[in-house]
């Protein structure tokens, strides 16, 4: 997953991102393009002495857009992930499912063009995993691509009961094609 | 220039959230404070000792550079003929303003200090002294020697040169320690911010991570650090120049010759206006620092 946001770089072989060879990227480059790449992470990390609705809007401060003018999309999207009460709680104050739920609306706020998502149900329970799971199926049916790393085969099953995923499997260090058996 | 102007604007125009990304820092926003005042105020000290050399190796070396002495050692019943022709040398000498030997009680006063009040110049054999002042173009000092050697063979031409170089000398050097000093001084502050810098990206190494991971650029992160550091500096730097001139203020004053150094130790007319420039050049060693920190800090991470 570090490969596809330019977090690591390959030891051997070539990862295109946007077309463009990541090792011929500069490091704002990188940053650039984390800006069409939303991540969440299983253990989301937030700057804990901002309330969670500024740290949702961080990445349209970053890039210099103005977070005042899109306030509304803010508070939809504050909607959206079912936070629209927590807006001023700070970080440290959320749940496990609140704080993923957050981590996804940042990563989606800037609209970008992909979503990755390292194992977002590790840390949350069965109903708050359905919950996410169906707030990424609805990213994908938006025409994001989603691109979720997990263990939890249950959510895979699950994911394509709903949408036309295609799942991969890392074995022996190889990425193979799985489908079927899962 | 332009970018200086640009990097001026910046730091001064408030970027409510981009100062906000940082958490505010406990020890490091103290120690910066305390480390520009401290130097700062020490900065002043030494700016004033060194102009204050400056001004006593100018003024030494225009005042002896003015006077000489002619000294005639003959035998008593030649003396006063010695004297009149040294001085009827002198009246013709370019360069010389003004000659004139000096009396009984003028040289009893200068070896006073020695051999007491009472003393009778008639029961020793002292020399007889000539007090030369130049012109401001100066005399000629080899050639006077010649005509004297030739015509007046008791005449000795002191022109100072022998004592006056190393007073002149010392003076410059310490000039030269003062400015010395301050140079110290900007690398230590700059010593103290790198290090108050790297512990607060050490620090908020979190914030970074998050920040990098929204897309945020180098620039966007460290400007974030720079500008806190920079005001920072500027701030304690500013507090510690007032104190620093303050006590320059309160110094005391006057006193004789000798204690000149000591009381003279301070600003004088326009070099008043020299501390102000001390708080911008603590901003500026400050931002370069942290800048330098922040950048390989961040150099570092993914």
């Amino acid at each position: 997953m570090k490969l596809c946001y330019g977090a690591l770089l390959p030891t051997a072989g070539h990862v295109r991102l946007f077309d463009r060879d990541v090792r011929t990227l500069t490091r704002d480059d990188v940053a650039l393009l984390r800006r069409r790449v939303g991540v969440v992470h299983q253990d989301c990390q937030f700057l804990d002495h901002l309330p969670v609705s500024e740290n949702i809007a961080l990445p349209l401060h970053v890039s210099g857009r103005s977070a005042e003018a899109q306030g509304e999309d803010l508070g939809d999207l504050m909607h959206w992930v079912g936070l629209t009460e927590r807006a001023a709680a700070l970080p440290p104050e959320l749940s496990g499912g609140e704080r993923q739920r957050a981590a996804l609306a940042r990563a989606v706020i800037m609209s970008p063009d992909v979503v990755l998502a390292d194992e977002p149900t590790g840390n949350v329970d069965w109903d708050m995993s359905q919950r996410l799971l169906r707030l990424l199926i609805e990213l994908n049916r938006m025409g994001k691509t989603v691109l979720v790393a997990t263990h939890d085969l249950s959510l895979i099953r699950a994911t394509k009961a709903h949408v036309q995923a295609r799942v991969l499997r890392i074995a022996n260090r190889r990425i193979q094609l799985a489908g079927a058996d899962l | 220039m332009k970018q200086l102007r640009a990097i001026i604007q910046r730091l001064i125009h408030s970027d409510a959230q981009a100062d906000r990304v940082v958490p505010p820092s406990g020890f490091t926003a103290q120690l910066t404070l305390f480390a520009a005042g401290a130097m700062a105020f020490l900065a002043v000290f030494a700016l004033a000792m060194s102009l204050a050399a400056g001004r006593l190796a100018t003024q030494w070396a225009e005042e002896l550079a003015r006077s000489a002495t002619i000294r005639i050692a003959a035998p008593a019943e030649q003396q006063q003929a010695q004297t009149d022709a040294a001085l009827r040398i002198l009246e013709t000498t370019k360069g010389v303003a003004q000659a004139r030997a000096l009396s009984n009680e003028e040289q009893a006063a200068l070896l006073a200090p020695w051999f007491g009040a009472e003393l009778q110049l008639d029961a020793l054999p002292v020399p007889r002294l000539i007090e030369v002042i130049e012109t401001s173009e100066g005399m000629d000092a080899a050639g006077l020697r010649l005509r004297l050697a030739a015509e007046v063979p008791g005449a000795v031409l002191d022109d100072h040169s022998r004592w006056r170089e190393p007073l002149v000398k010392a003076a410059s050097r310490l000039r030269m320690l003062g400015w010395a000093s301050i140079l110290l001084i900007a690398a230590v502050t700059a010593a103290m911010v790198t290090l108050a810098a790297n512990a607060a990206l050490a620090a908020n190494a979190q914030v970074v991570a998050v920040l990098r991971l929204v897309g945020a650029t180098d620039d966007y992160i460290a400007h974030a650090f720079i500008r806190r550091f920079t005001l920072r500096a500027l701030i304690g730097a500013a507090a510690g120049m007032v104190l620093g001139m303050i006590a320059v203020l309160f110094m005391p004053r006057g006193g004789d010759e000798t204690a000149s150094f000591l009381t003279g130790l301070g600003f004088q007319g326009a070099h008043w206006l020299m501390p102000l420039l001390i708080p911008p050049l603590a901003a500026a060693v400050a931002f370069a620092a942290t800048r330098l920190a922040a950048r390989r800090t961040l150099e570092g991470l993914s």
